[in-house]
């Protein structure tokens, strides 16, 4: 055999062995593996769910187990607040509006026009009836539970309190807090 | 005079070594005397040829460079059918509803969270109760059966992604998932690929934004974001260094 024909066979051995080993570049058997992601499907569980509902009475491993207080447990502190109003503008101010007077967006689209928590009769309602509404829900207000932690149902209860304070501020307050010129520039 | 034609066939031989050198002659004269099969005129030939040659060979890789990157293979841009064509700029733009009010999970786990049928129903049960168009989400609350969405993003599952360390540093949907307050239907907005996740993990300071600004669908960067980026970068304590770790990301 001459040498260069010699080379070429080698040469061409050597590609056909490594041509194979780069095709196994184009497998992507591990992008999609027999592990379930979140919310897939499964054809083996009833209603193909792979997540299943949580079996009826199941308690969760940090649930506070005492009855809910009937005043709230949380200190009115600014970070309290702060966070009540950070849940409040996600989870309900699309109803009751920025400032709780039921003018929200939806009900401006034909929702049901919720009360406005601003009324003397909620204004006197204890904290734990707000607390309860957004666990149960109430009337054709559906539950929040699933979305709004019990700490933060707490919190969301401190931020309705202060804006109901800030629909019935008076003069004094307003002296009080120091924020008359704020008033009087407002004006 | 002699000089210089010595360094005509210098070059010639250095160049195109086709034959014998063609001795201290004049080309055309070369050719007469030796009987040269190659015309002048063949190196601008062979020139081409070789070009047109090394063409052929890295065409191949230009076009599957090019078919990877393309919206065709990356899906970007794509837009599947769903079961009910729901639309982020009515629900985010023109109502005015947070991320969180259905993507609930975001905050504080890997999954950003896919509202069930009764996320909807909260608003659907009372208004638009008989649009043909939510017929399947009523039906869903009917029967129990959930709705399908299809995957508009999907990592290969090779690829571990985390929803809430990337929120709770800064980092905005709309840089990941593009305008989504304003799209009719979703659609991808950006390639998955590794290089775009490293391109924000090797300089995090082009996207990051304050925290209250995360959720916001019509956030712009300001026109110092770099500066303000690496304030940022610094008061999060965003690990830069590590983010291009294989394992953060292979694991
Ligand atoms: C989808 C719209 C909607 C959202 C979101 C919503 N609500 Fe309501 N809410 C209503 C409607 C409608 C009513 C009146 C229900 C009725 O009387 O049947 C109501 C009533 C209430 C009441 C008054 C109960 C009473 O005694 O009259 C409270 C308190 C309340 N909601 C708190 C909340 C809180 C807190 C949140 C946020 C976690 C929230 N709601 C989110 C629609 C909503
Ligand atoms: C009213 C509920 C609602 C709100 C509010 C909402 N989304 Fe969605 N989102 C959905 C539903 C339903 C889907 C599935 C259908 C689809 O893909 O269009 C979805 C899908 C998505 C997807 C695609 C998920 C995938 O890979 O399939 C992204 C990304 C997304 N939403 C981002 C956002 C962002 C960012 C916001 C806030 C600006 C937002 N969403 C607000 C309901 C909502
Ligand atoms: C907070 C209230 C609210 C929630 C939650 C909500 N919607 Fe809506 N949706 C509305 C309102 C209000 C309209 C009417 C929009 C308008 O009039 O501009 C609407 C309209 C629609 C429409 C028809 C109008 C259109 O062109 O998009 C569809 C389809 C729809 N919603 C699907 C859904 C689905 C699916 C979900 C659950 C993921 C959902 N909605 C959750 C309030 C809501
Ligand atoms: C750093 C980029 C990035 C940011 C920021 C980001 N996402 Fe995502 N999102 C992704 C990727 C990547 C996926 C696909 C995940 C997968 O396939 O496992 C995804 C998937 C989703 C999904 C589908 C469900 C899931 O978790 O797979 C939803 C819904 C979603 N994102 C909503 C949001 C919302 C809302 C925000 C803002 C709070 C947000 N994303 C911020 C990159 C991002
Ligand atoms: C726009 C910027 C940006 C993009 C795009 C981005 N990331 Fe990140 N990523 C970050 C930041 C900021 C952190 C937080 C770093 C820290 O914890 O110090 C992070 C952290 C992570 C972590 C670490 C989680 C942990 O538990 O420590 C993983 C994993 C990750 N990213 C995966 C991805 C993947 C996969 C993609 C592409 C699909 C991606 N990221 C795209 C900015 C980004
Ligand atoms: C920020 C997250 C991130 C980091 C860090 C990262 N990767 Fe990736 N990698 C990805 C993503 C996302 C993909 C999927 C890209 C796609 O689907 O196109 C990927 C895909 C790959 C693939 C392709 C697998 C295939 O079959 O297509 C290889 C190989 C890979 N990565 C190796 C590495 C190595 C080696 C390192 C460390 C130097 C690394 N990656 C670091 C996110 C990351």
């Amino acid at each position: 055999m001459r040498p260069a024909k010699r080379g070429f066979r080698r040469l061409s051995i050597l590609l056909g062995m490594l041509v194979p080993l780069l095709l196994c570049g184009c497998e992507r058997d591990m992008a999609d593996q027999p592990k379930y992601e979140p919310l897939e499907a499964a054809a083996i569980f009833p209603n193909d769910q792979s997540a299943r509902p949580l079996v009826e009475g199941t308690v969760a491993r940090d649930a506070v187990l005492e009855p809910r207080p009937e005043r709230s447990p949380l200190p009115m502190t600014e970070a309290v607040l702060k966070r009540g109003r950070e849940r409040y503008d996600i989870y309900c101010s699309p109803c009751h509006g920025r400032t709780g007077d039921g003018e929200g967006m939806i009900p401006e689209r034909g929702f049901p026009r919720p009360p406005s928590y601003h009324s003397d009769r909620l204004r006197n309602a204890p904290d734990s009836h707000y607390y309860d509404v957004i666990t149960e829900g109430f009337g054709i207000m559906f539950s929040y539970a699933n979305r709004v932690a019990p700490e933060d149902r707490w919190a969301i209860v401190a931020y309705i309190r202060a804006l109901q304070l800030s629909q019935h501020a008076t003069r004094d307050d307003v002296r009080e807090a120091g924020l008359e010129d704020k008033l009087r520039e407002a004006k | 005079m002699h000089r210089a034609l010595r360094r005509i066939e210098a070059v010639n031989h250095r160049f195109w070594d086709f034959g014998p050198p063609l001795g201290s002659f004049s080309r055309k004269r070369g050719c007469a005397l030796m009987g040269q099969i190659f015309r002048p005129r063949a190196n601008s030939f062979a020139r081409i040829a070789l070009l047109a040659l090394f063409l052929v060979i890295l065409l191949p890789f230009g076009i599957g460079f090019a078919l990877v990157r393309s919206p065709y293979l990356t899906g970007v841009d794509d837009v599947p059918r769903q079961p009910v064509p729901f639309s982020h700029q009515h629900h985010v733009s023109g109502l005015g509803i947070d991320c969180r009010y259905c993507h609930d999970s975001v905050e504080h786990a890997a999954f950003a969270g896919m509202p069930p049928t009764e996320t909807c129903m909260t608003c659907h049960s009372q208004i638009w109760t008989d649009a043909a168009m939510l017929e399947p989400v009523r039906e869903s609350w009917r029967t129990g059966k959930p709705l399908r969405w299809t995957r508009v993003y999907d990592l290969p599952d090779f690829v571990y992604f985390n929803h809430a360390v990337h929120v709770s540093h800064g980092i905005g949907c709309t840089t990941c998932h593009g305008p989504v307050g304003r799209m009719p239907l979703t659609r991808q907005a950006t390639p998955l690929f590794m290089s775009w996740c490293l391109d924000c993990h090797r300089a995090p300071e082009k996207y990051v934004r304050p925290r209250e600004h995360v959720f916001d669908p019509d956030w712009t960067p300001p026109r110092d974001q770099l500066v303000q980026g690496r304030q940022l970068v610094h008061e999060y304590g965003i690990r830069v260094g590590k983010l291009t770790d294989c394992s953060q990301c292979h694991r």
